[in-house]
């Protein structure tokens, strides 16, 4: 049996390797949590590792094989950012405020995939309640990314792109609210989705910013994403703005050609800002879709340079909102002394929540404000209509927009969080879609200076499988998304 | 009151929708169950949890909205109303604000002087009610019951255009009844479903803009409305004439100091920080759809009225009583169908002995054990003559009772009217050889004695005799 294999291959593959019983489900569990025991620690990946269930599951998951059931993602590991609730499992947004909160049920993500026959092997690190681009506020302390232990996996949803990168696991959920899949993929060489606002249900996915929440998923390449997507996404009724248009074969359908395929490239995106290596990368994996048939049309996002200041506005909004549940009266972080109710409000939210989500409430409860609304929240929404035109006149011209996920590689952890700014400058090329709710993946296209940077593509609404298509194409052609960090080979 | 000041009342009305589930979850509204036993996960704002509209309180809006000739918002949104307090789960509560459900509509109502008044009713939108605190026997400490958290409400604003508490009292009652009517609240007012908070200010009759006003919060019965009106508008008089201003402020009605008094004042008010709520998309409401409720809406007290005058030649005075309530109404017409009584006679016995009768025992009429069909029987002896208007309030007590029915208990207690001609003569005769001196009179010219003789025959029959046959045997006799 090669169980020195087990960690670096793909769902597909394992797949694959358990319906030819070249290895059990329960194999390859015990083979990635003995990786998660050794090396989880070195990265700070995951908050919760939930071993025995995980080795219960398996067990059954080979028994049902063995009378010749099967399920698309049966024995199958994969673990959650731990945003998604998960019953009778810690839930705790990585943040104080919910170190103790138990969830009494399954976000939908977390039942779709696990009705697929998905074996969950643990909750993964991230930015406190997802805000942060360096997975530096979490109140479980930062995760590291495997290509260089000094660095930041990017974030929010760090602890699963850090996992899935150094093949602890082959694949994790995330969210995305501003680029926290797709910029942390990016940052370490693997692939990452954020489908159309709508196409995943947030029903148990504990709110950032509503309106620009949406889940996702990570893995080592295009293919498993689309089998993870095609059994996450549907219609829920428990989320009213979940759509009802059904899911289709991702998987079925993503070998198909993309000759003739419109890519638009953002002229905006390679101004100042850009690292020369980096924008080198992403045209150079442009050519190869060429190669393969693909057209580039140079485009223009107008508006698109307002999108940072507009999501912090939008978000922190919506956050301010979203978070004002988080009191100490039901669940969760209560202040322990406190002579009033003012100050037990006070004491429970300023001791529960880190600098970072406090930051934000901040904004967003000013930008509410009687007398600001119209000059801020308000503003914002116009802004963000415009940009949302601005990618549909885009769409009227091409069939997918390329451009650079991030503007530059890894940075060192601690380097940007004296400045809030330059950290939110980060997510840059990915807020658009998050604004304009539509799908955008990020894949690896080389590296600079010994480090992964990745290619993001944005589609139309509903337009996953022609990213897809055009990402396992691209993942066909090139090997970036099989490199290994070298400590986790 | 002082006739230097006018008075300028306007009143936010919270009806609380008798919808089955609550207006963003699936937990039950049933009202008095034990704490937080009809409080699910939705309603106790737990993270990740999400709001799913109830369409039945779409539905019910619509058919008030509908009821006061109110526009139908094609595209309505809710909002989000941050502020924070224990018993409120999600630190904001869902409401309406920029894009209400309904918009624009009246209600007429009977002024002082019993004149039509149309009063404007601004909007109506719908909210989640918050839940309750709770302070007693709890040893000092507060607890929390979140059964009433996401009731859905629907909040009626009227425009300022009362100008006394009983106009204000007057349009309550007639939101109150409408409600019912379209079986969209309970309107139970004990309970809190149905409450108001009243805007009040006063001006001088020459002065063009409003004065300053106070809130008066979370009334709760129609007397309080009166009395705490009456009351803020007194304290506002006596602020002014003695060169005083009035503080915008909120109070609240104390009804055993018969008093109000300020609660919080609007300086140190919530900013509450509304905005759409990203989590709600926004309702859309096709035409047909309205139609289709259009079609579907009961006669409405004022059409039910005009018919009542109509076809039963009724006081307008009565039409108005009886078609206030549906359940009064629905009673009458029953009892009507079947009664052969005059259709005046019998709405004087349905608003008269039946409806004292209710109120004397705290009933409501699907509880009472007099039925429609049993006061018709009674109305039917009245009418065939078997008994006497008189003795037909003797045998409504004992039906009222449960004794049986109108036919038994006459029966039972030989109430049979005496109607036989001879018979009556018979007993004017005695009476008269009884009383020589009175018909001496009588005939002397004492007409008004005529009444003597009649009580006299009515005391000797226990009242069974037929009165105007009593009458008019008198007058044959006394000649």
């Amino acid at each position: 049996m090669p169980a020195q294999n087990i960690q670096n291959m793909t769902l597909c593959a394992l797949k694959q390797g358990m319906s030819e019983k070249e290895f059990t489900s329960l194999e390859v569990i015990e083979t990635l949590l003995t990786r998660i025991s050794e090396h989880g620690g070195s990265l700070n990946a995951f908050i919760t590792v939930t071993a025995e269930q995980a080795i219960t599951e398996a067990k059954n998951a080979d028994k049902l094989m063995a009378v010749g059931k099967n399920k698309p993602l049966l024995g199958l590991p994969l673990a959650h950012k731990d945003l998604f609730c998960t019953d009778g499992i810690l839930t705790s947004c990585a943040s104080k405020m919910l170190h103790n909160f138990i969830p009494p049920y399954d976000a939908s993500v977390v039942k779709n995939l696990k009705a697929s026959g998905a074996i969950m092997l643990g909750k993964t690190n991230m930015d406190e309640f997802a805000m942060g681009s360096s997975n530096e506020t979490s109140y479980y302390g930062s995760v590291k990314n495997p290509w260089n232990l000094e660095l930041s996996p990017g974030g929010s949803s760090g602890g699963s792109a850090s996992a899935v990168a150094a093949c602890l696991v082959p694949a994790a959920t995330g969210t995305d609210t501003g680029g926290s899949i797709r910029q942390p993929a990016a940052l370490t060489g693997i692939t990452g989705i954020k489908p159309t606002y709508g196409r995943v249900s947030r029903f148990g996915m504990i709110a950032f910013a509503s309106s620009l929440d949406q889940g996702g998923v990570f893995a080592r390449s295009v293919e498993d994403a689309a089998l993870l997507l095609g059994e996450m996404a549907g219609f829920d009724e428990n989320d009213s703005t979940s759509v009802d248009v059904p899911v289709p074969d991702y998987l079925g359908s993503i070998n198909q050609s993309i000759k003739g395929l419109k890519i638009g490239l953002v002229r905006q995106y390679f101004d100042a800002g850009l690292d020369d290596n980096n924008a080198k990368a992403v045209r150079e994996a442009l050519e190869v879709l060429e190669d393969q048939g693909a057209e580039i049309i140079e485009i223009d996002l107008p508006n698109i340079e307002l999108s940072v200041p507009t999501y912090y506005v939008v978000a922190s909004a919506e956050c301010s909102s979203n978070l004002s549940r988080y009191d100490g009266v039901r669940f969760g972080y209560r202040a322990e002394n406190y002579k009033d109710l003012n100050e037990f409000y006070c004491k429970t939210r300023g001791e529960g929540f880190g600098a970072e989500v406090k930051r934000r409430i901040m904004t967003g409860t000013y930008v509410l404000s009687a007398g600001y609304y119209d000059a801020y929240y308000l503003k914002a929404q116009k802004v963000r209509q415009l940009i949302s035109q601005d990618f549909k006149n885009a769409f009227s011209k091409v069939d997918l927009i390329a451009g650079p996920t991030t503007p530059s590689p890894a940075f060192a952890l601690g380097a940007k969080m004296d400045d809030p700014i330059e950290m939110y400058l980060n997510d840059i090329y990915t807020i658009g879609a998050n604004l304009a709710g539509l799908p955008g993946m990020s894949i690896p296209c080389g590296f600079v200076n010994d480090l992964p940077v990745g290619l993001q593509l944005v589609g139309k609404h509903f337009g996953e499988e022609s990213l897809l298509q055009c990402g396992h194409r691209y993942q066909q052609k090139t090997d970036w998304h099989t490199r290994v960090p070298e400590r986790f080979k | 009151m002082n006739s230097n000041w006018e008075i300028v009342i306007g009143l936010e009305i919270h009806a609380q929708l008798a919808t089955s589930s609550k207006i963003f979850s699936g937990a039950s509204t049933a009202f008095g169950e034990e704490p937080n036993t009809q409080a699910c996960l939705v309603d106790l704002g737990y993270p990740g949890t999400l709001p799913v509209l109830n369409q039945q309180a779409i539905e019910m809006a619509i058919r008030f909205g509908l009821a006061i000739d109110a526009e139908i918002s094609p595209r309505s949104v809710f909002a989000r109303k941050n502020y924070f307090y224990p018993d409120l789960p999600k630190g904001y509560q869902i409401s309406q604000l920029d894009l209400p459900i309904v918009v624009g509509g009246n209600m007429n109502i009977l002024d002082g002087n019993g004149n039509e008044k149309i009063i404007g009713i601004t909007r109506a939108h719908l909210e989640e009610d918050a839940g309750k605190s709770v302070h007693e026997g709890l040893d000092g400490l507060s607890g929390i019951d979140l059964n009433r958290a996401g009731t859905p409400l629907l909040e009626i604003v009227s425009e300022p255009e009362m100008s006394s508490a009983k106009e204000a009292v007057a349009y309550m009652r007639k939101i109150h009844s409408i409600v019912r009517y379209l079986e969209i609240s309970d309107g139970n007012m004990q309970e809190g479903s149905f409450r108001c908070d009243a805007n009040v200010s006063i001006k001088r009759f020459d002065q063009k803009e409003l004065g300053i006003r106070t809130e008066l919060k979370n009334l709760n019965s129609f007397k309080f409305i009166e009395k705490a009106i009456n009351h803020e508008v007194m304290r506002q008089i006596e602020i002014i004439e003695d060169g005083g201003t009035v503080t915008q402020e909120t109070r609240l009605y104390d009804a055993d100091l018969d008093e109000t008094r300020p609660m919080r004042s609007k300086e140190e008010a919530n900013d509450y920080r509304y905005f759409p709520d990203p989590d709600l998309l926004p309702v859309i409401i096709e035409e047909d759809y309205i139609n289709e409720i259009k079609a579907s809406l009961p006669e409405l007290p004022s059409v039910k009225k005009e018919r009542f005058i109509d076809s039963y030649n009724l006081k307008s005075t009565d039409a108005e009583v009886l078609t206030a309530s549906k359940q009064l109404a629905d009673f009458y017409e029953a009892v009507e169908k079947i009664a052969n009584t005059e259709s005046q006679i019998t709405a004087n016995w349905v608003i008269g002995d039946y409806t004292a009768a209710l109120n004397r025992d705290d009933l409501e009429i699907k509880d009472a054990k007099l039925s429609a069909d049993d006061l018709a029987g009674l109305l039917n002896k009245i009418a065939d003559q078997t008994i006497s208007g008189k003795i037909a309030k003797e045998v409504f007590e004992s039906m009222w009772r449960g004794d049986g029915s109108a036919e038994e208990i006459i029966e039972k207690k030989g109430l049979v009217q005496i109607t036989d001609d001879n018979e009556i003569e018979n007993i004017v005769n005695q009476v008269m050889e009884k009383n020589p001196s009175q018909v001496k009179d009588y005939l002397g010219g004492k007409g008004q004695l005529l009444g003597y003789f009649v009580g006299q025959v009515m005391k000797e029959t226990k009242g069974k005799a037929n009165p105007k046959k009593v009458n008019d045997i008198l007058k044959k006799k006394l000649k």
